[in-house]
């Protein structure tokens, strides 16, 4: 699903450098990756998305060489098959929750907005137990009630890779355990990978994988 | 684009204010120099196309535009008083058709216009419910003044004191209603039109009472001889002309002598009104004659020099609106450098970003497009009072 080869990343500011020889996720598995903060976890998920390209070195999604698209074949490939879902949801304000959920359909010409989307993200909606929220704005919902959005709106274009950086991160104990578990479910009824960045490790040993993210860079972090 | 459209409606409706104040901004900008140039234009149309039919007009020295406006537009400002000579002068010279007129009184916000029956032909005035003028104390209303009043034929109207304070001014009279007009598109259509002699009956030039050789009550006379009987103030002095009581109005001195505000002059053809306005030279002449065309035009002439002063300001206050809502674009970017991130990580691409923020800013013109237009509408629609409103009261 996700290999890494010979990986060299840097900002054009700063000390940060980030060096990976090789790094690989096959099939349906659902990868934890924790380190410490500021270690570079959320560069390689932008990488492997493809939101930033490596200085050097390979990333291939699903066999397809995401560093070797252009930005726009990338953009399309990222929407098409990859879901993000972010710490702070990132959910826009000025957009009701099944707006929310169904923004990306909007803003890419890769992805068709029809009937059956709308249904599914109602029913998606409903089985993260925000189903009577649709109509609400994005900002009248708690915390928990947005990561759930959030991870509809990942969910809703059936990606086979999802990335999902702290996903959890702002959530209280109970909140955190319960979406963790419509994740996982989701991410198990759709067969998609899941590559998730956690400070957690009350959570780790739900994952089939965990990665310390020390131990795959050749340097530290800046 | 819909697409687009529906994010960027979104997130206007969102920011209510912001967008609220952005499309006030335009809208004003764009209404202000259309809306002037849309009055200047009907001003122009409107007062020029009656100076032009109104060949010569002859007043009391002085304002030369206020004579044009009281005489042609029925404007507030009542230029000096000449008599009824002035009309007869003209008369008598044989070199045009003469029409007094003596507009000074009001009825309820209405010009009461005291003229001769040659000013209705003249000016082409039909009557359209009702008749003519034809005795003392009637009245002739106006399309719109008729609509505004709520008048018809058979009803009545008491003409306005002119200072309510004035105990010694002159007193209302109430005037019968015979006819209306046909809507003429002009003035005359906001006008109450009287006969000259009700008009001075309404400034208590004329009057009428009981027959004071008749009266027996002894408070009433103050002085009886076989000549003449002097009446008390007591004395009741009609306020309405019936059919009983039109006997008894009767007018004092010569009526040569009594006052009007103007003389419309219709000259036979050109040459008789070059000769007459050439009588009217003298530097002891107490008239002035005047060409409405030339004192409007006048007019028209200041007014687009001042428009020329205010484009120009309102041309700078449009740039500086402009680069204000660059500015504010500019700057709501940068707050909203999050909100792009997000939608960039989702996979949207710098065009799709240019054609949102172009999408606010389409709906933004466009909403103030449309109020400007609605507003411009009703501009147009009422600009007929308004230029009454801001070049004529």
């Amino acid at each position: 699903m996700i290999h890494i080869d010979d990986l060299e990343f840097h900002y054009r500011e700063g000390e940060f450098r980030l060096r990976m020889r090789e790094f690989s996720v096959t099939g349906a598995e659902k990868v934890a990756v924790i380190g410490p903060s500021g270690s570079g976890k959320t560069t390689l998920l932008n990488l492997i998305a493809g939101i930033i390209t490596p200085l050097s070195g390979h990333v291939s999604v699903s066999e397809v060489r995401v560093s070797g698209l252009s930005d726009s074949e990338r953009r399309d490939f990222r929407i098409s098959n990859i879901g993000f879902v972010f710490q702070d949801f990132e959910l826009l304000d000025y957009l009701n929750v099944l707006d929310n959920i169904l923004h990306p359909y909007r803003i890419t010409g890769a992805l068709k907005l029809d009937r059956e989307v709308r249904a599914r993200a109602e029913s998606l909606a409903r089985e993260m137990g925000i189903g009577d929220k649709l109509k609400r704005a994005a900002n009248d919902l708690s915390h928990g009630e947005k990561q759930r959005a959030a991870i509809c709106r990942a969910l809703l274009p059936r990606p086979s890779l999802i990335l999902a950086d702290e996903a959890t991160g702002n959530l209280d104990p109970v909140n955190k355990i319960r979406i963790l578990d419509l994740l996982f479910r989701n991410v198990e009824d759709q067969d998609a990978t899941l590559l998730a960045v956690t400070h957690d490790h009350e959570l780790l040993e739900r994952f089939d994988r965990v990665v310390d993210f020390q131990d795959f860079r050749d340097e530290g972090a800046g | 684009m819909i697409d687009s459209l529906y994010i960027a409606w979104k997130y206007l409706g969102f920011n209510k204010m912001r967008t609220a104040t952005l499309v006030a901004c335009i809208t004003l900008i764009s209404f202000l120099p259309a809306s002037l140039q849309l009055l200047l234009d009907e001003s122009e149309r409107q007062l020029m196309s009656r100076a032009v039919v109104t060949p010569l007009v002859i007043g009391a020295k002085g304002s030369s535009l206020d004579l044009v406006m009281n005489t042609l537009y029925f404007g507030d400002e009542v230029p000096e008083r000449i008599s009824m000579e002035a009309a007869d002068r003209v008369w008598d010279t044989g070199l045009a058709l003469s029409i007094p007129a003596y507009v000074r009184f009001q009825a309820r916000g209405h010009p009461i216009v005291g003229t001769s029956l040659d000013y209705f032909d003249f000016r082409g005035l039909v009557v359209a419910d009702g008749r003519m003028l034809a005795v003392l104390g009637e009245c002739v209303l106006g399309a719109r003044a008729a609509e505004g009043l709520g008048l018809g034929p058979g009803d009545g109207l008491v003409s306005s004191p002119e200072t309510l304070f004035d105990l010694a001014g002159i007193y209302p009279l109430k005037m019968r209603v015979v006819g209306v007009l046909q809507k003429s598109h002009t003035p005359d259509d906001l006008a109450v039109f009287v006969d000259l002699k009700t008009a001075w009956v309404i400034q208590g030039l004329g009057h009428g009472h009981e027959d004071v050789t008749r009266i027996k009550d002894p408070t009433l006379i103050l002085e009886r001889t076989e000549a003449n009987v002097a009446a008390s103030a007591k004395l009741f002095h009609f306020t309405e002309i019936t059919e009983k009581n039109l006997e008894s109005f009767h007018f004092h001195g010569d009526l040569s002598s009594y006052p009007i505000t103007a003389v419309i002059a219709v000259p036979k053809d050109a040459k008789s009104g070059t000769i007459l306005r050439g009588r009217y030279l003298s530097k002891e002449e107490p008239c002035q004659i005047v060409r409405p065309e030339d004192v409007i035009d006048a007019l028209l002439q200041s007014i687009f020099r001042i428009k020329n002063v205010l484009d120009a300001v309102i041309s700078v206050v449009a740039l500086a609106t402009v680069l204000a809502l660059i500015l504010v674009f500019a700057l709501s970017l940068r707050l909203r450098q999050r909100e792009i991130q997000t939608i960039f990580k989702l996979g949207c691409s710098r065009m799709t970003i240019a054609r949102l923020i172009a999408a606010e800013i389409s709906i933004i013109v466009l909403l103030s497009g449309l109020l400007c237009g609605a507003m411009i509408f009703l501009v147009n629609h009422f600009s007929n009072d308004l230029v009454r409103m801001l070049f004529i009261r």
